[in-house]
């Protein structure tokens, strides 16, 4: 609650927006274009569209936190506008919750009742008499074969990578309440490399499957969840890592951010927070259960 | 850094006077440019979908096939129905929210006015996106609004691809603009402006915000998970690799039914603006509305399956899903008689906002009876996808949600404005479109009850004479909305100043500013007592 009088920093008009919907709409078309043509065969602009789209939102990106990141080192910002910034990232980390939810839902739904629904009664009569109900499923009702990814191994190492990671990125943030920059870098590095790793080793995951197990996108409903989940989770392993990265630059080698003010400093933790968070439920329901 | 000083320098330049030109509004921060900018574009989108609703009319004016197509009227029915969803009401309100907030709580602007400016200028790139695929080969979307698979996936056109990303674009066009309404109201609140001293509008906007980011994201994944049927092989809506055609409808409309309420809840925060205000009283039951309103919200996650009471599910989920739908009665009947209280003994007049808002109450009543007969289960088998569906959600929307628009655009265009639009003019739109309307939606009910169903380009000889009458209903309610342009226009360009407070019994921080609101209101927050 805004309890103080002090000025609410409004900037001027900005053409940062304004870049980032041409940006959007590049992507949306390009990709609108290529996906079609990709999977017909054909070949057309829609690459080059899309990728002008992702040049135009990575140049808006640059520019506007460049723009804000001056704004906040010049101190045009109250502890009012730090804590809408704050709130913010906070919405914005739930919703992406809900979309993390849609694809569990999809895999909860599918498991608990659309295949079991398949293997019993009369619509296992009518419809595929042969069909077998299990989880993971490893033979769809038309026949597609797979194997189901066990939770040994690559995905058991991922998961302590991931949590290890969450464990020094809190102790990166203990020490800018410290005010011990050294400490910061140290673990913000580490964290960084420990993303990095995850992510090299969820590349070897998929070879693996794609390769020797015969698991693919397209293996009937538990390679769809397997390969949505991990995959969406992969991509958001990816922008965090990136954002570790940039915060791991602006405090080696830029001296930014202070014990009072870290905004974008905490706002990636909590999103690499949030990413562990994920994972270990994609662990427990996608790997093991 | 220089540049930084620069811009703050220019910042204090920009506090008395917008800058000229259409730069204005292609970078403005201003919440006042963007929410007129979302209320622009909703009533162009407004008149775009209610094109499309004029052809779906004309081709049922009478039975047979003459002026288009089924696959085209699949694509005017499809369309229709997302331009005005996404397109008109829910941006009317987002602007409605953008120009209103800040200055009932006694806020200098929005909390993250890039955002917003960003969150606006990608609405009108995705409908560009949305509307041009009806162009291409192969026409644009022709599976319902509600893509249903496998009318998406397996027999979508071509564009799907197309329509799943601009729903991707629109999806985070709405994210972005609820976070920062919810941000808003949780930050920027005047000292002294607690929560229950809030005007309703911002707590149901409140409330609609976080319906906003809680259900977007799950239509992002539905619409992600369709992409990936059509293009990608996977099969999450195709029962021959595991999935079920069912479960997408679960999906969606896990999204879909709080959606539903996304356009209605800030429709009882105008209302419950209005309605004091002309009855010169004060809001029968204040708290008792917020009460209601996230009760509302909270069962619209637990009432999703009514729409799909015909797939077979388990008679349990029937029963709850019945049961719950039902409960939502009971908050909504309390705001209905909070409204009705209101009025009681009130000093009543009948400017134009309050007939739209009268209007809404008895019309939007009847579409909530309408949902009631839909709840029950076993009688929803004899309504599904008939046309009393459609009387239903066209009574809740448009002489719900609309009404409660331009009620609103009524009440708050001498604030906007700085003059008093046409009063004579105001009622003869009130009253052509109350009577249209009626004209338009209530004969449904009847087509839809003795069996005509609904989203098809024809129709048994029986029901003719009805379809006729509902389409000059139609037709004379679209041509009535020309009026209103005209009558915003003429207010815009002159007529009688307006005062501070225009309407005697108003309340709230916006009517102890001057006509036309200032370009920057609160500098410093006032002092709520």
């Amino acid at each position: 609650m805004a309890e103080q009088h002090e000025k609410y920093y409004v900037p001027a008009q900005s053409p940062w927006p304004i870049v980032g919907s041409i940006g959007l709409f590049l992507i949306a078309v390009g990709a609108g274009t290529l996906v079609p043509d990709i999977t017909s065969g054909k070949s057309g602009y829609g690459g080059w569209i899309l990728t002008a789209g992702i040049a135009v939102i990575i140049f808006m990106m640059v520019g506007w936190f460049r723009h804000v990141i001056h704004e906040s080192m010049n101190n045009l910002y109250s502890a009012q506008m730090d804590r809408s910034f704050r709130m913010g990232m906070m919405w914005f980390i739930f919703s992406e919750v809900m979309f993390f939810m849609a694809f569990f839902g999809a895999l909860f739904y599918a498991r608990v009742l659309a295949v079991s629904w398949l293997g019993e009664g009369s619509t296992q009569e009518f419809l595929w008499p042969e069909f077998e109900s299990h989880w993971p499923l490893v033979k769809t009702p038309d026949g597609t074969e797979t194997t189901a990814m066990g939770w040994q191994g690559l995905p058991l190492y991922n998961t302590l990578i991931l949590i290890a990671s969450s464990v020094t990125c809190w102790f990166a943030e203990k020490g800018l309440e410290n005010n011990n920059r050294k400490q910061i870098s140290i673990f913000l590095g580490i964290t960084v490399l420990l993303g990095v790793c995850f992510l090299f080793l969820q590349v070897e995951e998929y070879l693996h499957a794609y390769q020797e197990m015969n698991l693919r996108l397209d293996s009937g409903i538990y390679g769809n969840t397997f390969f949505m989940l991990t995959g969406f989770h992969g991509m958001h392993v990816t922008i965090g890592t990136l954002m570790l990265f940039i915060m791991f630059v602006r405090i080696a080698f830029f001296g930014h951010f202070s014990k009072e003010k870290h905004f974008a400093f905490q706002a990636t933790a909590w999103y690499w927070h949030f990413v562990d968070v994920v994972w270990v439920c994609l662990f427990i329901f996608v790997y093991i259960l | 850094m220089s540049a930084v000083l620069d811009d703050h320098h220019d910042h204090h330049d920009h506090h008395h006077a917008p800058p000229k030109g259409i730069m204005r509004w292609l970078l403005t921060t201003n919440h006042k440019d963007i929410g007129a900018m979302y209320l622009w574009f909703s009533f162009i989108m407004f008149l775009t979908g209610g094109f499309m609703a004029m052809i779906i009319r004309a081709e049922l004016f009478q039975p047979g096939l003459q002026i288009v197509d089924p696959n085209f009227f699949n694509q005017m029915t499809t369309v229709h129905g997302l331009v005005m969803v996404f397109g008109a009401v829910m941006p009317a309100f987002t602007g409605l929210a953008n120009y209103m907030i800040p200055m009932m709580i006694g806020a200098p602007d929005m909390a993250l006015p890039r955002m917003n400016n960003w969150s606006f200028w990608i609405l009108p790139f995705a409908f560009l996106i949305l509307i041009s695929s009806l162009f291409t080969e192969g026409g644009g979307p022709n599976f319902g609004w509600t893509f249903y698979a496998p009318l998406s996936t397996t027999f979508g056109p071509d564009s799907t691809a197309m329509f799943v990303f601009s729903v991707h674009i629109m999806g985070i066009s709405s994210i972005m603009g609820a976070i920062n309404v919810v941000v808003t109201i949780m930050n920027m609140r005047a000292p002294g402006m607690s929560y229950m001293k809030m005007p309703l509008f911002c707590w149901t906007w409140l409330i609609t915000a976080f319906l906003l980011i809680a259900v977007m994201p799950v239509l992002a994944g539905a619409v992600t998970m369709v992409l990936t049927d059509k293009y990608f092989g996977t099969s999450f809506f195709d029962a021959a690799g595991g999935g079920d055609p069912v479960m997408f409808q679960h999906i969606f409309w896990f999204f879909g039914h709080p959606e539903v309420y996304i356009m209605i809840l800030p429709s009882f925060g105008v209302i419950s603006a209005i309605i004091p205000a002309f009855s010169r009283k004060k809001l029968f039951g204040y708290a008792s509305m917020v009460y209601a309103t996230a009760s509302i919200a909270g069962l619209s996650f637990l009432v999703w399956s009514h729409h799909m009471f015909t797939t077979g599910m388990p008679v349990f989920g029937e029963l709850f899903f019945m049961y719950m739908t039902m409960m939502i009665a009971v908050p909504t009947g309390v705001k209905v008689f909070n409204w009705v209280a209101t009025m009681w003994r009130g000093a009543m007049t009948f400017e134009t906002p309050m007939l739209f808002a009268i209007g809404f109450v008895i019309l939007f009543t009847i579409g909530g009876f309408s949902g009631l007969m839909l709840a029950i289960a076993p009688a929803d088998f004899q309504y599904h996808d008939t046309y009393f569906v459609v009387a239903h959600f066209h009574y809740v929307l448009v002489s719900g949600a609309i009404f409660s628009i331009m009620a609103g655009a009524y009440y708050w265009l001498p604030k906007w404005t700085g003059h008093m639009y046409d009063e004579t003019l105001g009622k003869w739109h009130f009253w052509l479109s109350t009577i249209f309307v009626n004209l338009l939606f209530f004969p449904m009910h009847f087509l839809g009850l003795a069996g005509m169903p609904r989203r098809i380009p024809d129709y048994a000889t029986q029901f003719a004479d009805v379809n006729m009458i509902v389409s000059i209903g139609g037709f004379c309610f679209g041509l009535t909305q020309l009026l209103f342009l005209y009558i915003v226009i003429k207010c815009i360009k002159g007529g009688e100043k307006a005062p501070a407070k225009p309407w005697e019994g108003a309340e709230g921080l916006e009517w102890s500013i001057p006509s036309p609101a200032p370009y920057h209101t609160f500098e410093v927050p006032p002092k709520v007592s």
